[in-house]
């Protein structure tokens, strides 16, 4: 079982996250075309690497941050609050 | 008397308690402090079990985790647990052991004639031989195989017995209790971190407690492990034996299995059997010691050949003589300590053939001054016996073999690190040519290897080596402790590889019946990688995962495809180490605390009325209230009676519900539903429904506006979780900027639905501060019910005059039964939840999830009119302005009714046009909702069926598997379709 | 101070005492708001609010036990009920927030005695050793498969409550877990 950084309480057991996809997708009803809105939906990049995505600490504070990942090591390698920008990795 | 093979003095034993045991059904005797292994061996038994493939005897290999033959079955009480270690099986008294994989018995073995076909079982032969004919192997070849073939039988009947389970977080933990492990406790102790020590035996102590001739710090080995024990006791360690940690993962988490009842003649049945301990270790040292690897050469699995080092601790540690005159073959010193701990006890040395060309070591020098028979540059060409090795066949190359006497006949090829769980998590191995065997390399977490398990050999260095990594893992400062130990020297070896040139079978994996042949043959073939040749051969693949097999299978390959052993690579180390009982993964999770079963605040009412209860999610509901001997169907048809002509009483709390307060509350609604609330007044309430981002219908509910900034939401049971985390998903990071904070109420308040004509008759009495008469259909109202302040909502899931009573879940079941004695006059009567479903269904409401299925649109089921077209945005507004959403041949909700009144469709019936055409049909739908009506008297449908609004009044066909259904397209709603009876 | 850590919630034979009791109603507000929402709310209740994550503020009969960094709950004794709910809506009128009455919504235990993180650790995953939870804590967390707020009133007794269809499951767990575990 994982320990994940909560970015307001901490490093905590896995089973208390829920995980929320890939993160820093934007949503653009308003302008997005057909294939754009497609794109929003559907399309991931799916990385061999390091992979931003959102987790929720469901069982905790209940917030949702952000995550990289890096789906190789199933490593994180930082974590971050909603609005943070993604921070750059060494 | 305890076996005439028990030696008269010595041993861990306690010999004031002498144990009464069997094995397949004949008495024995042994003595406390025993294994099965070991008291087998003082009553003389070698011949413990047939081997998996070619069910050739099989005696006790090793003496510890290792063993890969002495398998055994344990009955105990009505329970079977097969496929047990005899070797890490402590004596109780009555223990009843049955030998395995054998027909008739152990000595007469029916199969074992399978023998002489054994030449043509070499590996792959499944692969190549039973192909044909097509299906011939799931109906003949796989049964009759696997009647031969295998281990034990497992259990048939569920398992009695309880595990434990817990999870603990310590500084370090140290894995292995021998002196290097030890020694790592006590030296992360003495820096003040939490210890945990544990170890698989049932005491502490490892090598020590078949340590001879050994002192530290100037006292015996055994004192000194004593007063260890009692220093880290003193220290608050948590020592814990007969624990095996079996798995190693991320972030320093181990799994520890902790026998509790398996050694204990009469355990107190309140006692677990097992304690699973998910472990949280900042540091760990592990200090899992090595395993002694077998010699392969022809015969080398007769009941009677032994590793050398087994022997010596079975002379020791356990005061037996597994022999009277034995023959030893080693390419490694540590067989003579072994020599002389049985010439010590009367084993006759016949002979000591050493593989390797010079034995000058300290061991060696020590056993030909006792005046054992060394021979240099041996081979050794086979055995020879048959339910007992009966003769060594010894040689010098070139020369031919001299058959040398012997019941015992040991092996030493040598000590690999045990690097299983350093291997586990993730640490890089590295091939040590010195020593022959892989060895931890670089770390991959807070890890430490010490000792025998990172080829530090020898007392003295592993107390050494211990200390330094429990001190470094504590971050002491400081030099680590030193010990004046004197102790025989561990000695050296070289890699044996495949000796001698017998004809007959040299085993390479013990368990899965894998020969140097096999691995000969995998190269011959094309294998390359040991990986590959892991799988065709079988080779360490069975339950001890090839401990005293891989490095040999290693070794020959290399040999024969003429590569170093570094560039054929090593496998993959995987948990359990020694396999651990489904039971205690499962742990508490089983019976009624397999999972939280949640009971509303009325259940106890429910369950004394007789109520059938079904499972929704986690949640208990009244199924059905069955009066007297009633079916289902028709207590279900006469609370569907009661709604439509009196009154009904339905407990809706599992309805999840959410308050949504806050000056933005009406604007995030308005982006989160499709529907319109901004200009909901206070006091109304409107039906909502939920989208994905996809356009697909997540959830609906009631949503009442109780005040300008307050909303009381309600969504479905099994949805309330889903839909709480997509609002809060938004709330936080989509509108942040949004005054609107969102509140499980779920739980809060029990939900009494009052539905039916004299629903307003029923409540009246019971309700103040609201005035009834004024409360519009979908108007919700702050008052008292009962005295009990409560939210009172007009609503109806029935199509009747209804109400639904939200009071604190306290108070939840005395109102209830205010209700339900107010409305004893009026009859009215509990339902469950197959009446509200079949109520609902004849007015056509849909159930997210029964005619949804995450493919439905709004106006795919008929909810068009809730979509709020004018809103700048909700969630799923732009997916359901694509233009697949909006073709006319979407499946739809419609009516389905059979033209034989009583037959009920079956839900999930497939939906064709035209019944004659050839299969595969082209389906156009299915059924998604299917009831016998009491209302109607006569079967009623829901399905979504292509373009199936503009198809009322055809006739469309189910085919079943028995004959076809004809039915009738019609608007889903069956009943009052003007919605006349909502207003009472 | 080394010595009384490394005996903390591990030793076996030193810590097996627990017990499990119900504790009685209770009023409970969950507030949200922004800070200056919960600034404001802090005088009304008359605990001053936690601002630290997962800690617990108590004045008197009441506490107050941070939840989230925009979430509080509100404890008080059960006749406290409308007097709190009409301070803090008083106190916060303007200030953008929503108080929600949950006195209904949970039910609590007391786990309490040497034991009792020791007990907990049976099915809670979270380092309950005094250095990584002291008393004062708080946070919402797992035990078994539910969902529990656990608080850790003083070092040897912990409030745990959980939601009121999942008490008998974390009763009977808990329950469970005393006869492994502490005999």
């Amino acid at each position: 079982m994982l320990l994940i950084d909560c970015p307001f309480c901490g490093e905590r057991p896995e089973l208390e996250f829920s995980y929320g996809g890939e993160a820093h997708i934007a949503r653009t009803p308003d302008t997005a075309s057909d294939d754009g809105w497609t794109a929003f939906l559907y399309d991931r990049t799916n990385p061999k690497g390091i992979h931003a995505e959102r987790w929720r600490h469901v069982h905790g504070c209940g917030r949702f941050f952000n995550a990289l990942r890096d789906t190789v090591s199933d490593k994180f390698r930082a974590t971050y609050r909603i609005g943070e920008a993604r921070p750059e990795l060494e | 008397m305890t076996g005439a093979f028990r030696l008269a003095q010595g041993g861990r034993l306690d010999r004031s308690r002498p144990l009464g045991f069997s094995f397949d059904g004949k008495a024995m005797r042994g003595f406390s402090g025993d294994t099965l292994a070991s008291a087998l061996l003082a009553n003389g038994v070698h011949l413990v079990g047939r081997s998996f493939k070619y069910h050739r005897p099989r005696g006790v290999l090793a003496a510890g985790a290792e063993e890969p033959n002495a398998l055994v079955t344990i009955g105990r009480d009505g329970r079977r647990t097969p496929n047990l270690r005899a070797t890490q099986i402590e004596l109780h008294e009555g223990l009843a052991a049955e030998s395995q994989n054998r027909f008739p018995s152990l000595r007469h073995d029916v199969y074992a004639a399978g023998r002489l076909a054994a030449p043509m079982l070499p590996a792959g032969f499944y692969y190549k031989t039973f192909k044909w004919p097509p299906g011939a192997w799931t109906r003949f070849y796989e049964p009759a195989i696997r009647a031969m073939a295998g281990l034990g039988r497992a259990p048939p009947s569920p398992d009695p017995d309880r595990y434990a389970q817990r999870y603990a977080h310590c500084d370090v933990l140290v894995v292995g209790a021998g002196p290097a492990g030890l020694a790592a406790a006590l030296a992360a102790a003495d820096a003040g971190a939490r210890v945990m020590l544990c170890d698989e035996q049932a005491e502490p102590g490892g090598s020590l407690l078949a340590a001879e001739d050994a002192t530290i710090d100037g006292i015996a080995a055994q004192a000194w492990l004593a007063e260890a024990l009692r220093r880290l006791a003193r220290a608050g360690a948590t020592v814990l034996p007969r624990t095996t940690a079996f798995g190693y993962f991320a972030q320093n988490f181990l799994g520890l299995a902790e026998r509790v009842t398996d050694h204990l003649a009469s355990p107190d049945p309140s006692l677990p059997r097992e304690k699973l301990w998910q472990v949280r270790a900042k540091e760990v040292v592990l200090a899992t010691g090595a395993i002694e690897q077998p010699l392969v050469f022809s015969g080398n699995d007769r009941p009677g050949v032994m590793l050398a080092d087994a022997a010596r601790l079975y002379a020791t540690r356990y005061a037996v003589r597994p022999g009277t005159r034995a023959v030893l073959a080693t390419a490694h010193d540590s067989a003579y300590a072994a020599a002389l701990a049985l010439h010590r006890r009367g084993v006759h040395i016949a002979a000591i053939a050493d593989l390797r060309a010079r034995a000058d070591g300290e061991l060696p020098a020590a056993a030909r001054a006792a005046g054992l028979a060394v021979r240099t540059g041996a081979t050794i060409a086979g055995s020879l016996g048959g339910l007992r090795v009966g003769a060594a066949l010894l040689g010098r190359n070139g020369a031919r073999p001299e058959r040398v006497s012997c019941d015992l006949l040991l092996m030493c090829g040598g000590w690999t690190p045990s690097v299983h769980l350093f291997s586990q998590s993730r640490g890089r191995l590295r091939f040590d040519a010195a020593l022959d065997a892989y060895v931890p390399d670089a770390s991959a977490q807070r890890e430490r290897s010490a000792g025998a398990c990172r080829g530090v050999f020898g007392l003295a260095a592993a107390l050494a080596d211990g200390a330094a990594a429990g001190g470094a893992a504590a971050g002491a400062s400081g030099a680590p402790r030193r010990y004046a130990v004197r102790a025989p020297a561990a000695g050296t070896g070289e890699a044996p590889g495949l000796t001698g040139g017998g004809r007959g079978k040299a085993f390479v994996d013990f368990q899965n019946d894998v020969t140097a042949q096999d691995i000969a043959l995998a190269a011959r073939e094309g294998f390359r990688s040991i990986e590959h040749v892991k799988r065709y051969t079988t080779a360490g693949m069975a339950t001890d995962q090839g401990k005293t097999a891989n490095m040999n299978a290693l070794s020959l390959l290399a040999a024969a495809v003429a590569a170093p052993v570094p560039t054929v690579g090593h496998t993959t180390f995987r948990m359990p180490y020694t396999p651990v009982t489904f039971g205690t993964f499962a742990g508490l999770a089983r019976g009624d605390l397999f999972e939280p079963v949640r009971t509303t605040p009325m259940h106890g009412w429910a369950a004394a009325e007789g109520a059938r209860f079904e499972d929704v999610g986690t949640w208990k509901r009244a199924h059905y209230f069955p009066r007297n001997c009633e079916t289902m169907h028709a207590a279900v048809a006469r609370e569907c009676r009661a709604v439509r002509t009196a009154c009904g009483l339905f407990d809706a709390s599992t309805l999840g519900k959410i308050e949504v307060v806050g000056p933005d509350a009406a604007a995030f609604l308005e982006r989160m539903y499709v529907n319109a609330f901004a200009r909901l007044a206070p006091g109304r309430c409107r039906y909502g429904v939920m989208l994905r981002e996809d356009g697909f219908v997540l959830d609906d509910g009631v949503i009442g506006r109780l005040a300008p900034d307050r909303f009381h939401v309600t969504t479905t049971t099994g949805g309330a979780a889903r839909v709480l985390g997509v609002m809060e998903d938004f709330s936080q990071t989509e509108w942040p900027e949004l005054d609107v904070w969102l509140t499980s109420v779920t739980e809060q308040w029990a939900v009494i639905a009052v539905q039916g004509p004299d629903a307003r008759r029923v409540i009246a009495p019971l309700v103040e501060g609201i005035d009834m008469a004024a409360l519009p259909h979908m108007g919700v109202a702050e008052g008292h019910v009962c005295g009990i302040a409560a939210r009172l909502f007009r609503v109806s899931f029935t199509g009747e005059l209804g109400f639904e009573i939200n009071v604190p879940a306290d108070h939840g079941q005395a109102v209830w039964e205010a209700v339900a004695g107010s409305g004893a006059a009026h009859g009215i009567t509990p339902y469950g939840t197959e009446a509200m479903h079949v109520l609902r269904a004849e007015k056509g409401y849909i159930v997210v999830g029964q005619e949804t299925d995450g493919t439905a649109t709004p106006d795919d089921v008929g909810l068009g009119w809730t979509v709020g077209r004018g809103k700048p945005d909700f969630v799923g507004k732009r997916s359901l302005a694509r233009p697949a959403m909006q073709r006319p041949d979407r499946k739809q909700l419609v009516g389905l009714l059979t033209e034989q009144p009583q037959t009920v469709l079956e839900e999930g019936a497939q939906i064709v046009l035209d019944p004659g055409q050839a299969v595969p049909m082209r389906m156009v739908g299915h059924v998604t909702s299917a009831y016998l009506s009491p209302t109607l008297g006569r079967s009623i449908a829901l399905a979504m069926l292509a373009g199936g609004r503009a198809r009322v009044g055809e006739r469309v066909f189910l085919p079943m598997p028995d004959r076809t259904i004809a039915a009738r397209v019609v608007s889903p709603v069956f009943y009052d379709p003007e919605g006349a009876r909502l207003h009472g | 101070m080394a010595e009384a850590a490394r005996r903390d919630a591990l030793s076996l034979a030193a810590h097996t005492h627990a017990t499990v009791t119900p504790l009685s109603a209770c009023s409970r507000f969950v507030l949200r708001g922004r800070a200056p929402a919960l600034a404001a709310a802090g005088a009304a209740f008359g605990v001053p609010l936690p601002r630290e994550a997962c800690r617990a503020a108590v004045v008197e009969e009441r506490a107050a036990l941070w939840l989230g960094p925009d979430e509080i709950l509100l404890l008080a004794p059960e006749a406290e009920r409308d007097a709190v709910a009409g301070a803090l809506h008083a106190a916060l009128t303007g200030l953008p927030h929503a108080l929600v009455d949950v006195g209904h919504r949970s039910a609590a235990l007391e786990v309490a005695g040497p034991g009792a993180a020791f007990l907990l650790n049976a099915a809670c995953p979270l380092d309950l050793g005094t250095a990584a939870f002291p008393a004062g804590m708080c946070t919402r967390t797992v035990l078994g498969k539910c969902e529990i707020l656990l608080w850790r009133v003083d070092a040897a007794r912990f409030r745990l409550e959980a939601m009121r269809s999942y008490a008998d499951y974390v009763w009977r767990l808990l329950e469970q877990a005393r006869r492994d575990w502490t005999g």
